[in-house]
């Protein structure tokens, strides 16, 4: 990725339109404010008693005039002085009670916190316009008062996120480190904390500054605003609610440019913060992807295969990046016969997990399956329309991810929540269901499945929780299981019981299991046969034991020899060096050759193709052929040693 | 579930004081004096002072606020000022409140309804719907209440003569009066509301979209209508409770104003008349009552959040 060239803030900010829009108009009010002659050289006090609530247009009067034969549109222009006024100070008391309640509660942190936070809610849960009547009846027409308390109410909103910021900006190394370099507290804030606070207080202030905007001409309408006849926008609209029946053009003007300015502050407000936060969105990359590409299938005409129960055959996976789409799965074929259990083995980022939502129909976000075909029970599920794919879920296939803790709906409670899947796929009415997730929580050896039946899922271990979750795979009584690293996330000894049930379950109710996992424990304890994922390709297959005993690829290799459990006592575990590379950067040639310990000249020059150097042993490296021959070599020689001894 | 009542309760006490000793305390420093306007403009510096003795206004501030807590306990908020002598602040207040009970409640419905409906529609449609719904909530958000009432009024009201101009008919005079005379208040006040619940309602639904619970749901074949509306959307509710009483207090500003504008006889327009006069007793009277329904808000939205949400309530 190149990197961007640094732009400032303003630059990036102002290359966007609704910041340019939002920004000219806030100028425009602001310079009207300061030099209403600008606008209009109307006196907004002079009474035209011969032309009283004439419409938009008549002799020099823009917007007409109202009751009194005044200009509506120096009213407005003068009223903005009021308005912007009495939102400044609003907003200047925030800024200022806000900032300092956030940064000591956050920085001082105890109980002066607590404190700070208790009075946050207080504010936070006061109708700031019930105050504000108080206020006014013991301050009647002192607009500052009021406006300074709502300053005060609005601080809360303001602290809270100050708060929040520097609670996290001090943990970070350069707070502890300033201190040790002997700065003063004081120092310290106005050095290092309010530079980080600026933007989301500034985002803040502007929603902030649309609400006051709201409020004050509330007040000012209510008759709570500058004494008659000073203008004011709330006030204008208040003359038209009166003449509502004489003069319903007084009512458009006030009411757009109120409107107008609340749009334009809270339209800055988020161009604002995207400005601050595009480094590090990426919701900008998903749009682009979105809006220039189509994913197409290549629909790939299936072979028959009558032993099977899944065949998938040449599956691709792509995701649309920003140079086209991005193929993270790209050609895997592999099978599974009724009742074997499957593993797929690779490191993370193999493209594992992306082929088993590619067989479910489910791969996530904008990624979709461009290639291939998915025979499961001699229908090709890539072919099928989600409602006939949603039909085959749960009932034929069953899934078991990796995360038990939060694989079910926190806030039902488990019988009810296996009830559901049971009574759907099995159409039972919800009693029978309910009795048959009783059943299943029993079949998953769970102890008083009734009374777990009963608890929510924060209520039960992690362990219990996998158990739960496959009984959830197995509602619909499925003939394939595919399980996603469904141990990963146990403790070891509760990785050996959820193992052991998997393959009790598999027997006795002849179910296949396509098991994803990068563990070989696992693929040892579980597997009959395994395929070896790498960058998105099936780099070997075979049985288990052949797979243990004379891997073929060096991938398969590597991968053997840096297991934990294959190792041999006091010696330093290999590891393959480096990891697996980005789908954008995967080389041309094979795939693996970047990490290979083994590479010839031909490796990176051209893709490589799977071969049968052996029976029903698949790999695809170019050195295959030669590595069978040294390990018939070296099984020869230990033969004969051991048949000479 | 009684321990977060309580927990509530315990936080409504704080929120009391607060609010009554700060209004009362404002009392204090104003420079209109009460005992001048109820002794009327002619009366001497004695008169004034005997009426200021009688009212108990030349004792200490805390004395005063202690005696008015103690006596608003027990239900007596002290006499109206401004309205005819001897009127129980009580007895003005509590008959204001099926109008405003009426308003507010209609409102909060009608956000909930229809923002988590159109926040629901564009969480899951998106494209078309979901950017029609969000320019809806930038102007729902920006026009003022106060003037899309009026604006509707002239309208709906003037105009056709479909809705009542003016005035509030109470649901056991005429329910389709009633119901009619709420239908402009409630609308104007809820648009503002309503596009902010909407938008939330939307980025709530998506988040809880990408929880994994909704990826197992799909790959073991539930439906996907439950996986929405039973699952998805029950998962969203949770934060939206909490947002949903933020509006609460934000409707009850806008309930004020527009019930002035309708000449509801409802706390609002009360509590504006009785600023106007600096009626204190009266206004003290109305920010108590407000601050009750802020709290009863926050008592029906931590019960309706345990409901929904089985880690509050089951440990």
């Amino acid at each position: 990725m190149s990197a961007p060239t640094p732009k400032s803030f303003a630059h990036r900010l102002f290359i966007k339109p609704s910041a340019v829009i939002s920004a000219v108009w806030l100028v425009v009010l602001l310079l009207a404010a300061a030099f209403p002659r600008l606008f209009t050289n109307q006196d907004p006090l002079y009474q035209d008693l011969l032309a009283t609530l004439k419409a938009p247009g008549f002799k020099g009067h823009i917007l007409g005039t109202d009751d009194l034969g005044r200009d509506v549109l120096s009213r407005l222009v003068y009223g903005s002085r009021s308005t912007l006024w009495g939102s400044s100070l609003a907003l200047i008391v925030a800024l200022v009670v806000g900032v300092t309640l956030g940064l000591t509660a956050g920085y001082v942190g105890g109980k002066v916190d607590m404190l700070i936070q208790r009075f946050g809610d207080i504010l936070f849960s006061i109708p700031a316009l019930i105050i504000l009547l108080v206020v006014y009846s013991v301050f009647p027409f002192n607009i500052g008062a009021a406006m300074a308390t709502l300053g005060v109410i609005f601080s809360a909103s303001l602290s809270r996120l100050v708060r929040g910021v520097t609670l996290t900006t001090k943990e970070e190394l350069f707070v502890p480190a300033a201190q040790v370099s002997g700065l003063s507290k004081p120092q310290i804030i106005v050095r290092h904390l309010l530079p980080r606070i600026m933007s989301l207080v500034i985002v803040q202030a502007s929603l902030l500054a649309s609400v006051s905007i709201l409020i004050q001409s509330s007040l000012a309408f209510l008759g709570f605003g500058p004494r008659d006849p000073q203008p004011s926008w709330g006030g204008l609209i208040r003359t038209a609610r009166e003449q509502l029946t004489a003069q319903p053009w007084l009512l458009v003007a006030p009411g757009v440019v109120v409107a107008l300015t609340v749009i334009a502050l809270n339209i800055f407000g988020d161009a604002l913060r995207d400005t601050a936060t595009e480094r590090w969105s990426i919701s900008k990359i998903k749009r682009r992807g979105r809006a220039s590409q189509q994913l197409h299938r290549t629909p790939t005409p299936a072979e028959p295969r009558p032993r099977a129960l899944l065949s998938v055959q040449h599956l691709s996976v792509a995701f649309p990046g920003e140079d086209g789409p991005a193929l993270v799965v790209t050609d895997v074929s592999f099978d599974i016969a009724p009742g074997e259990v499957l593993g797929v083995v690779g490191e993370s980022g193999c493209g594992k997990s992306i082929t088993a939502a590619g067989i479910m129909g489910l791969v996530p976000g904008r990624g979709a399956v461009t290639a291939g075909a998915v025979l499961f029970d001699g229908q090709n599920l890539a072919e099928l329309s989600p409602d006939q794919l949603a039909e085959i879920r749960g009932r034929r296939i069953g899934f078991v991810s990796q995360e038990p803790m939060v694989a079910l709906d926190p806030t039902w409670r488990i019988g009810r929540q296996l009830a559901e899947a049971i009574g759907h796929h099995r159409k039972l009415p919800r009693a029978e269901a309910m009795v048959e997730a009783v059943a299943l929580l029993e079949a998953v050896n769970l102890p008083n499945p009734e009374e777990i039946a009963k608890r929510y899922p924060h209520q039960v271990s992690g362990g219990q929780a996998q158990r739960i979750a496959i009984a959830y795979a197995l509602a619909g009584n499925p003939s394939l299981l595919i399980a996603d690293e469904p141990t990963t996330a146990l403790d070891v000894t509760i990785q050996a019981e959820i193992l052991s049930l998997l393959r009790k379950l598999g027997t006795d109710r002849q179910m296949a299991i396509l098991l994803i996992t990068h563990n070989w424990g696992v693929v040892a304890e579980l597997c009959d046969r395994a395929v070896v994922m790498y960058a998105g390709e099936v780099v070997e297959e075979a049985a288990v034991s052949k797979m243990f005993h004379a891997p073929l690829h060096p991938y398969t290799q590597g991968l053997l020899r840096s297991n934990p459990h294959l190792a041999t006592k006091g010696k330093r575990l290999p590891t393959i060096s480096g990891s697996v590379p980005l789908p954008s950067d995967w080389p041309h040639g094979c795939r693996f050759c970047d990490r290979c310990d083994q590479t010839l000249d031909v490796c990176s020059t051209a893709p490589v193709a799977v071969s049968t150097p052996l029976p029903d042993h698949l790999v695809r490296c170019v050195r295959a052929d030669e590595t069978v021959r040294a390990l018939q070599m070296s099984a020869t020689v230990t033969h004969t040693a051991g048949s000479n001894s | 579930m009684r321990r977060l009542i309580l927990k509530r309760l315990a936080f409504a006490v704080p929120l009391l004081f607060v609010v009554t000793f700060f209004s009362f305390a404002l009392v204090t420093l104003s420079p209109t004096d009460p005992a001048r306007i109820v002794a009327g403009p002619y009366a001497d510096e004695t008169r004034v002072a005997q009426v200021r003795t009688d009212l108990g206004l030349d004792r200490p501030l805390v004395i005063r606020y202690v005696d008015w807590v103690a006596h608003a306990v027990r239900g007596d908020l002290g006499e109206s000022i401004s309205y005819a002598q001897g009127v129980s602040v009580t007895s003005m207040l509590n008959a204001r409140i099926p109008t405003t009970l009426s308003t507010i409640g209609s409102a909060l419905a009608v956000v909930m309804m229809a923002g988590i409906g159109l926040g629901v529609l564009s969480a899951v449609r998106g494209g078309g719907a979901g950017r029609a719904v969000s320019v809806f909530s930038l102007l729902g958000l920006a026009i003022p209440g106060f003037w899309l009432v009026l604006v509707l009024t002239k309208f709906l009201s003037v105009r056709w003569r479909i809705f009542p101009a003016i005035g509030f008919r109470g649901i056991t005079d005429s329910p389709w009066q009633w119901f009619l005379s709420l239908v402009l208040p409630v609308f104007a006040i809820s648009v503002g509301p309503v596009a902010s619940m909407t938008k939330q309602t939307r980025d709530s639904m998506l988040d809880a979209l990408g929880r994994d619970f909704v990826r197992v749901m799909q790959a073991n074949g539930i439906p996907r209508r439950s996986v929405l509306y039973r699952h998805v959307l029950k998962n969203a509710a949770i934060p939206l409770v909490t947002l949903l009483s933020i509006n609460a207090v934000s409707l009850i500003g806008a309930a004020v104003v527009v019930e002035k504008i309708k000449a509801f006889d409802g706390l609002g327009s009360l509590a504006v008349d009785a600023a106007f006069s600096s009626d204190l007793p009266l206004v003290q009277g109305a920010v108590l009552y407000f601050a009750l329904f802020v709290i009863l808000i926050g008592l029906l939205v931590d019960v309706s959040y345990s409901f929904l949400d089985p880690r509050v309530r089951v440990q």
